[in-house]
């Protein structure tokens, strides 16, 4: 067990730093720059600007620079936001990204487990094909179409919600339906698949066999087994809500890290930019091995602790 | 495991009897002829103002209204399918050669190599899409060659793996041993055994791929990190639209409603083609 974390941890850190240095590359292979201005600015106030971030010395020493930074845990100085450091502004906004990346993945989990239930119970009827057909618009939608179709009807026609801001629980609850409508669409798709495949196989013969009622089968039996593909996704998946949510925070107006991002990026922020890759990064290799460890909870013949 | 199909049917003349996926494939066929044919059906030229009539509902003369530059909404959809059928198709194209090539090579080889390629797909599995597309996009740049080529970095890894997983069950089988029993090299077990055999899977993942680009490319143009470019003759992006319609929805909704609507129909199309096209060819996949 420890002999498996330790590996997995090596292995996280490995492709940290196979990111922080293509990003780092990326980043200084981009055409523009943070300190480009319409106005001309005098070469003395650039090369004070040059000198205060270390933008003077050679690639190579700004590089090992960075990553004995990124070591000690500090993510650099924001370009922008000349007073705050990334450090601050990370802390500041995960919390909220997380929150609402969190609720989504929540409202996912439960809207799609009765849903591909339901679709698998009732197999190729009626129920079944609508369910899929509702399954199939939830993922063609894009987030921004759906995001302005809830505030345009909820805000601004009916006007039971705010339309966006970040405080009271009530401004949750729009963003959650958006962020969350897509992936529990995908993961409805998913559980009835994988029930289905779980409901072909030997051992539910066998508790049918013994007379247990059909619930009794489908929730007991096949569920547990068709849990593991649903978890293998769940890594990615959170993924996708944490980036998902940069449109999301850009619409309802969210103070979260992907709005930041989306700003970052257009004022060539790079060492906001690199922080928030980071710390996707380091995210996703957490969720990916909670999830390998989770496999083991609920198939007992996986033993991913062991190898 | 590679199950005996029967071979009676054609593809089109079953793919004929799944309606919705016809209907799909009908839809499509028609978002990219009026991307391409758009100067013909539209009296309008996508970038002509009309000052005296600016964010103007839908009417006879404009059927999606104008927006807030007064240019006509219909014509610049129209002009605007081309960006996202080149996008979704060329992307999908990219990424099924590298990819598919990838995976060939890695699956085939196996060993150490395929350990080591994989590790390279492993790393860029890792990241989530819209960051490296963001991050790309800023070395490419903000039009649409610089798109393409940061959608295919992104997606090339679909097919990588999907080929490589085929590969690695097709070359156990019987016709492979065969193949190499008579003495055929590498490069013919692989390009015409099989190669051949595993097309139905990596075809599925292609149709997959192209609502999925246009997706990418609609989301990061509506936040204006996409194409950049309002004022194209050639065409904008659907993305670019909705954002325009974005700032004006409090009141006339019509500005956005028209873009959201073409991109959801043309991206759900292509799911209903795609999930028509796997029930057809990958069976197991369902």
């Amino acid at each position: 067990m420890v002999r498996y974390l330790l590996r997995r941890f090596l292995h996280g850190v490995a492709v940290l730093w196979v990111v922080v240095t293509l990003t780092f590359v990326l980043m200084h292979v981009a055409p523009g720059g943070p300190f480009d201005r319409e106005r001309r600015v005098p070469p003395e106030v650039l090369a004070n600007i040059a000198a205060k971030y270390h933008l003077d010395e050679p690639l190579t020493r700004q590089y090992a620079r960075y990553l004995k930074e990124l070591m000690q845990g500090d993510l650099g100085p924001s370009y922008k936001y000349i007073d705050r450091n990334v450090n601050d502004i990370v802390l500041e906004t995960f919390p909220v990204s997380a929150t609402l990346g969190l609720l989504a993945l929540l409202f996912a989990l439960t809207f799609s487990l009765p849903v591909g239930l339901c679709a698998a119970y009732y197999h190729d009827s009626w129920a079944d094909r609508w369910c899929m057909f509702l399954a199939t618009l939830g993922i063609s939608l894009p987030n921004f179409t759906l995001g302005a179709l809830i505030i345009w009807l909820f805000s601004l026609q009916l006007g039971w919600l705010q339309p966006g801001g970040w405080g009271e629980p009530s401004r949750l609850i729009l963003p959650t339906l958006t962020l969350g409508a897509a992936p529990a669409a995908y993961l409805s798709y998913l559980t009835r698949a994988s029930l289905l495949e779980a409901l072909g196989e030997d051992f539910i013969r066998t508790a049918r066999a013994k007379g247990l009622k059909e619930s009794a089968v489908l929730l007991k039996h096949a569920l547990r087994q068709s849990l593991i593909p649903i978890m293998t996704v769940l890594g990615p998946l959170v993924a996708a809500l944490v980036t998902g949510s940069f449109v999301v925070e850009y619409i309802f107006a969210v103070p979260g890290m992907g709005r930041f991002f989306i700003t970052a990026v257009t004022d060539r922020d790079y060492p906001l930019i690199m922080g928030v890759t980071v710390v996707y990064t380091a995210l996703l290799a957490c969720a990916n091995l909670l999830v390998d460890l989770c496999y083991s909870l609920i198939d007992p013949r996986i033993k991913s602790l062991e190898t | 495991m590679v199950k005996k199909r029967k071979r009676g049917k054609g593809l089109w003349s079953r793919l004929r009897e799944d309606r919705m996926a016809l209907w799909s494939l009908t839809f499509i066929v028609l978002v990219g002829l009026a991307g391409f044919l758009g100067p013909l059906l539209s009296p309008y030229a996508p970038g002509g103002l009309e000052e005296r009539r600016i964010l103007e509902g839908p009417s006879l003369s404009h059927w999606m209204g104008t927006d807030g530059l007064g240019r006509d909404l219909f014509t610049r959809i129209l002009y605007g399918a081309r960006v996202s059928i080149v996008v979704g198709i060329g992307t999908a194209f990219i990424a099924l050669i590298v990819g598919t090539a990838y995976g060939l090579i890695s699956g085939y080889a196996g060993g150490s190599v395929d350990h080591l390629l994989m590790r390279v797909v492993d790393i860029f599995y890792g990241l989530p899409d819209l960051l490296i597309f963001i991050l790309l996009s800023l070395v490419f740049g903000r039009n649409i060659v610089g798109v393409l080529i940061a959608l295919g970095l992104v997606t090339w890894v679909r097919f990588a793996r999907i080929t490589r997983g085929q590969v690695l069950q097709a070359k156990e089988l019987i016709y492979v041993e065969g193949a190499r029993a008579v003495g055929a090299s590498h490069a013919r077990i692989l390009l015409r055994h099989i190669l051949p055999n595993i097309l139905g899977p990596v075809a599925v993942t292609l149709t997959f791929s192209i609502p999925s680009a246009i997706l990418a490319e609609s989301t990061l143009s509506f936040i204006g990190l996409g194409i950049n470019d309002p004022y194209s003759e050639w065409g904008t992006s659907w993305g670019t639209l909705a954002q325009d319609g974005w700032r004006a929805m409090r009141s006339y909704p019509h500005v956005i409603l028209f873009p959201g609507l073409a991109i959801f129909l043309t991206i759900l199309a292509f799911n209903f083609l795609g999930n028509g096209l796997r029930d057809i060819l990958d069976p197991k996949g369902r």
